[in-house]
């Protein structure tokens, strides 16, 4: 007796997939913690911190960082999910997934749009702490979403690098370091947490060199003047790019096979 | 879908930096059949059958399922068979049921159709009382059924099995292999390995005995058998004295060598009917014996003597 199949197609296979993911982060919720825990602590660190010496008072140094933190929150966010994938590999489950009949991308794709969940706990828990602190965005509510969401997308785009990254590692524990590294010099070599006029030209040239710094810079600008800015159209065009690129790259990756 | 073989084997060839992991291995496996590859730790066993199934990039030779060349045709060829890996391949951060589900709707099952597919291999697997707790406090046993029942979603006529009882416990085992059975009753073909002899010798209709990549020998279990010789023939004589006498008779009867360790005599027949007229012999020249056995060759002896000395 045959069971009636048909051929799965790659959007109802990476829906599968997504629910899969989003079945093993509900059976295990201590996942969030980190983009919990994290943008919290250095809302409050930074903020309490730096506020009174760079911008005279913490209130008026949450338009700042707010965005900052954001979209270093986005960063860390997105490497969970090199590392995810990396574990996965090893677990022998994808050997599974590998020898079904299904689109190649699906399992991957599956475990990047299962992330944004992630993504948006950490916007959500980003903006509420700021809220919180006492940052009052004058651009209004709509304008705060629309940001939120740009973060979430440049974080969904800059997945797909670590996702190639886990694809390439040794281990979920190198992903992990590698991953902390990359997000440490390019959220402290931007302008996350200091006004760029304050830098010797050397630090600018560096800090105008990371891309962080326009996706930080777009975020800020949406926020304050509460309108759609070029360089908010350039950060969506990068992050389609960088999906263009690495989402065929992951899936070369997946199927070197050795 | 008309291929006589249910698979073909053409000198599959792996290398891993500059060792040869695979050696030149060709065979067929025949409809309805179940072939055990028999091989040591690191012989191979798993690299082929990753091979085979598509898993693993082939560095020469060719595989084709049911006439399909698996390289070029890798998505129709993986939908014809069923693979349970050697490591546990299922998800263990989420239920049985979960797992079957997704791994339902994966095979293109629609949500209704996955949904009673579940259910029924919940029953034919006796996972239903634990289907919805996580993998985590599955038992191994329980967990092989699952990672078995996970291949057998779309019924397929082709099923792989990697090491299928390696850590189970012996009624577990037995359990495993009474599955097996079932299935080659329902007319799948089954492709299983082992490093044991006794799994191969009970399941398998046909062996390939593989170490060091290469493949040493093929055939049923009977044919391994005999190729080791007889039947082995053990006795004691009850006077030492008589060994030379004894001997001497064995040869010219026999026509085969005996080894001896003081008054243990062991010799072998190449068939059983041999033995009476020898015990009459014996009797005939007041040789009187005791301590008696005959003993069939065991796979493990076919197992030594091809693997041995090689390792
Ligand atoms: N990805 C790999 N890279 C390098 N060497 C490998 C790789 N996979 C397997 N090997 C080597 O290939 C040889 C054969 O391994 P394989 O897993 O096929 O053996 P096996 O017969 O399945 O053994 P076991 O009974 O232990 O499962 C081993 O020496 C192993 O170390
Ligand atoms: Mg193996």
């Amino acid at each position: 007796m045959e069971v009636q199949t048909h051929r799965g197609n790659i959007v109802m296979n990476t829906a599968t997939m997504a629910y899969r993911n989003l079945l093993k982060t509900i059976h295990n919720p201590d996942q969030f913690m980190d983009v919990i825990v994290q943008p919290i602590m250095f809302m409050l660190m930074f903020g309490y911190l730096f506020g009174g010496a760079i911008s005279g008072n913490v209130k008026s140094y949450l338009p700042t960082i707010v965005p900052g933190i954001l979209i270093q929150t986005m960063l860390s966010a997105a490497s969970g999910s090199g590392s995810q994938i990396r574990e996965d590999l090893d677990s022998g489950v994808f050997d599974r997934f590998k020898s079904l009949p299904m689109a190649h991308i699906a399992p991957l794709a599956g475990q990047l749009f299962a992330d944004i969940l992630r993504l948006v706990i950490a916007t959500i828990t980003s903006l509420t702490a700021g809220y919180i602190m006492g940052w009052r965005p004058v651009a209004g509510f709509g304008w705060v979403v629309v940001s939120g969401l740009l973060a979430i997308f440049t974080g969904w785009a800059i997945s797909w690098i670590f996702a190639l990254l886990g694809l390439l590692a040794k281990s979920a524990s190198s992903v992990q370091s590698f991953s902390l590294m990359i997000m440490l010099t390019l959220t402290f070599l931007s302008n996350a947490f200091i006004p760029v006029s304050t830098l010797s030209k050397t630090m600018k040239f560096i800090v105008y060199m990371n891309p962080i710094t326009y996706v930080i810079t777009a975020v800020r600008q949406i926020l304050a003047t509460g309108s759609w800015t070029h360089e908010a159209v350039l950060v969506l065009i990068f992050g389609i790019g960088i999906v263009a690129v690495f989402a065929p790259l992951t899936v070369w990756a997946y199927n070197r096979n050795n | 879908m008309n291929a006589v073989n249910a698979i073909e084997v053409n000198h599959l060839t792996k290398k891993f930096g500059n060792k040869t992991v695979v050696d030149n291995i060709s065979f067929n496996v025949k409809r309805g059949e179940v072939f055990g590859l028999l091989g040591p730790n690191g012989a191979g066993k798993t690299t082929t059958l990753r091979m085979i199934t598509t898993l693993l990039k082939i560095d020469s030779g060719n595989v084709s399922i049911f006439g399909h060349d698996a390289a070029k045709e890798g998505r129709l060829a993986r939908s014809m068979f069923g693979l349970t890996g050697q490591y546990a391949s299922v998800d263990e951060d989420i239920s049985a049921r979960e797992n079957l589900m997704i791994f339902s709707r994966l095979n293109g099952l629609s949500r209704a159709a996955s949904k009673q597919r579940t259910q029924e291999l919940l029953e034919e697997f006796s996972l239903v009382n634990s289907a919805d707790k996580p993998l985590k406090d599955f038992s191994g046993g329980m967990r092989r059924r699952l990672d078995l029942a996970v291949s057998l979603i779309t019924r397929p006529a082709l099923i792989f099995l990697d090491e299928p009882t390696t850590g189970l416990d012996p009624r577990t085992r037995t359990q495993m292999w009474d599955t097996i059975r079932r299935l080659v009753e329902q007319g799948s073909t089954i492709v299983l390995t082992t490093q044991y002899l006794d799994e191969a010798d009970e399941l398998a209709d046909r062996i390939a005995v593989i170490d060091h990549g290469k493949l040493v020998k093929i055939g049923t279990p009977e044919e391994l058998k005999k190729q080791i010789g007889g039947t082995k023939l053990n006795f004691t004589i009850d006077q030492v004295s008589q060994r030379t006498l004894a001997e001497k008779l064995i040869v010219n009867q026999l026509g085969q060598s005996v080894s001896c360790t003081g008054p243990n005599l062991s010799t072998s027949l190449s068939s059983i009917s041999q033995l009476a007229p020898l015990l009459e012999t014996l009797q005939h020249s007041q040789i009187s014996i005791g301590n008696l056995t005959v003993q069939e060759p065991s796979l493990d002896d076919v197992f030594m003597n091809l693997t041995v000395g090689k390792n």
